[in-house]
């Protein structure tokens, strides 16, 4: 078996395709991207907020210290138009003439003996993930909102304390129970997941297609069979290369990750990565590595069983693109917003790693239900290569 | 030495799989299953070289595959010096040199590495497949490209390196599956130079061919498989002297088409 396992791993280390995807990938790759990617968001949120915004503001006379503010902030620009009705309104801004409209009702008077109400309304368009003229705009007139009501308390009598008494009777200070590393670990912890598991998958695909299809395709494995070496000890040889690369490549993916981080941070004073890794344990580590393990077993051997049945490295390709793709599926499950680490969740195969994981970030972790779902896959994985076992027995695999 | 007798295999037909009209009309198939080789018996003893003819499809190549114990037949034994390969596959492995001219190497593993791996699988003690590897480079002349990648050698380069790797155990019979199909006349002749010398050494060689001048420079024996049937098994003499014309290809055809005075003779 252990010659099986060598001489696999000494091909596949020769082989550039499996060290471009379990070496080069994450170490250059990934990093390189993921900074791409958050360039381009930095960037596309500072554009938003340097953007400037066309107005059109109706009965302005009637709130002129707001129209002043609007006047003179930098990201609002005045445009001057005859329309008054809001469905004008509406299209004109669907035509781009300007972006924004605002009515002052025609009944607002600023003076502090009005107590009534006022309905105004702002048109524009409210698709933008970044609604930065929702957050101008609100700004400017909370800060107005402010003025007419100190006034006009003031006008009623209500001066100094009272107004704050008035206005807000309850103030509240939040003391937060959760350690500074379950909130952090609540925001990364399932990122941190959603990168490792696939990783393991990307890492055992590879070369699972390679040392399974690639020898029938290479026709090795016709003398492979007839070496006077069981077939179990063959598979297992295999799987252990898969199983090795499969975690390879997590591992070193994320501490490239950790290396990238720490230069990036370091050079440019940002310590989240510092804050991470200090919250996070050796223990927890271990941990994470010891569920990454069963579920790479558990991915090795589907993996395998896909290419040992394929004729050709272009067969094995196209069975693995749907396993992808029903691995993700509990993956994506496991990462929406509140679902949680609960005991039914803990029997779903994948979800309940990528949730072990977050919750080994969050410092939370119920050790019973770690050692349940840590159990659970186990036995999943002893099951799937127990069937790739037989199934590597089998004469109509073997020779299609 | 080895004998074999009355071997039969049979694949079962998936339910979904639609049989062509030809397939319909060849006897070995049923409605359940495919029954390649139905009854195969020959033997070789030491020393000799037995050539297996049969049109396409006939059963050979599952026949060799089964004495390769790569494949387990349905009934029959295989006895090669007395072990019966089907009783103790791994044991009857380390017996049997096997090649096909589809057998690959390992291309990213150099010629050296390739036959190497397979000797310790074979259980060879690193000293003593050093040895046997030089010895091996010496009688094929591969000295010159021992360390070289397979990926990057000619196809006579590889197909050196795929014989020396069939041997490297000292096998006591050598099978070999259409070893020249498919290779240039300097690669033909080297696997026909090896065929020779195994010969020489007394080890039974047997092998499958469809080219009647391999059969006639170099086999004792003739077998021709026809619809998973041996239906000639005996010495070449009595193969060449079927029609009395003494040509091989009709001999070939005489067991095939049993017309006239020319008759089975299993």
């Amino acid at each position: 078996m252990w010659q099986v396992y060598f001489k696999e791993l000494t091909e596949l280390v020769r082989d550039k395709k499996t060290m471009f995807f379990v070496i080069l990938l994450p170490i250059l790759v990934f990093p390189v991207l993921f900074g791409i990617m958050g360039l381009v968001v930095a960037n596309v949120a500072k554009n938003a907020e340097a953007e400037e915004h066309r107005y059109v503001i109706i009965n302005a006379d009637k709130a002129p210290e707001l129209t002043e503010a609007l006047f003179y902030h930098k990201n609002f620009k005045k445009v001057e138009s005859d329309l008054t009705e809001p469905d004008a309104l509406k299209q004109a801004i669907r035509d781009n003439k300007f972006d924004l409209a605002i009515i002052i009702a025609d009944d607002f008077t600023a003076d502090v003996s009005n107590l009534t109400q006022s309905k105004w309304t702002v048109i524009y368009n409210m698709s933008s993930q970044l609604d930065m003229i929702d957050k101008y705009f609100n700004d400017l007139l909370s800060d107005y909102s402010k003025k007419l009501q100190l006034a006009k308390l003031d006008s009623l009598g209500v001066g100094g304390d009272k107004v704050e008494a008035l206005l807000k009777p309850v103030t509240l200070e939040k003391v937060n129970t959760a350690e500074s590393r379950e909130n952090l670990g609540e925001k990364i912890g399932g990122f941190v997941a959603y990168i490792l598991i696939p990783l393991c998958l990307i890492g055992c695909s590879y070369p699972a297609v390679d040392i399974g299809a690639g020898e029938k395709e290479r026709g090795t494995l016709e003398t492979l069979l007839i070496c006077p070496i069981s077939r179990t000890s063959i598979v297992l040889g295999k799987f252990f290369t898969v199983l090795t690369t499969g975690l390879a490549t997590a591992l070193i993916t994320v501490s490239s990750f950790g290396g990238w981080g720490y230069v990036i941070g370091s050079l440019m004073g940002v310590d989240i990565v510092a804050k991470t890794m200090s919250t996070l344990g050796v223990t927890d580590l271990l941990l994470i590595l010891m569920m990454l393990i069963p579920l790479s077993a558990i991915f090795a051997s589907l993996l395998l069983s896909l290419s040992i049945y394929a004729r050709s490295f272009k067969e094995a390709q196209n069975y693995i693109g749907p396993l992808t793709m029903v691995v993700f599926m509990p993956l994506i499950v496991a990462l929406m917003p509140g679902v949680e680490l609960t005991w039914s969740m803990a029997m779903v195969p994948v979800a309940n790693v990528a949730l072990a994981i977050k919750e080994l970030i969050k410092g939370t972790m119920d050790l019973g239900m770690l050692l349940a779902i840590f159990a659970s896959t186990v036995v999943i994985a002893a099951a799937l290569l127990a069937f790739c076992v037989s199934w590597f027995q089998k004469e109509k695999v073997l020779f299609r | 030495m080895i004998k074999i007798e009355a071997l039969a295999k049979s694949f079962a037909i998936s339910r979904g799989q639609k049989l062509s009209d030809s397939e319909k009309q060849d006897v070995r198939y049923s409605k359940k299953a495919f029954h390649s080789v139905r009854n195969v018996s020959f033997d070789c003893g030491s020393g000799e070289v037995l050539g297996l003819l049969g049109p396409n499809g006939a059963g050979k190549t599952t026949t060799l595959r089964i004495l390769s114990t790569a494949l387990q037949p349905d009934s029959g034994s295989v006895l090669i010096e007395g072990v019966d390969v089907l009783k103790q596959p791994v044991l009857a492995r380390k017996k049997i040199g096997f090649l096909s001219s589809s057998t690959g190497l390992y291309g990213r593993l150099t010629a050296y590495e390739n036959i190497a791996y397979f000797a310790r699988l074979h259980g060879m003690s690193e000293t003593a497949l050093k040895q046997r590897i030089e010895e091996l480079f010496t009688l094929l002349n591969m000295h010159d490209f021992a360390n070289r990648k397979a990926d990057a050698m000619s196809s006579g380069m590889k197909q050196k390196t795929a014989i020396a790797r069939a041997v490297v155990h000292s096998p006591k019979v050598v099978i070999l599956d259409e070893p020249t199909t498919g290779l240039d006349i300097m690669t033909t002749q080297t696997v026909l130079d090896f065929i020779r010398s195994l010969k020489q050494q007394g080890t039974p060689v047997i092998f499958s061919t469809h080219h009647l001048d391999e059969v006639a420079s170099l086999c004792d024996r003739v077998v021709v498989i026809d619809k998973g049937i041996s239906a000639f098994s005996d010495s070449f003499e009595v193969f060449k002297a079927l029609t009395t014309e003494g040509d091989l290809r009709q001999s070939f055809m005489a067991v095939i088409n049993p017309t006239g005075n020319s008759k089975e003779h299993n």
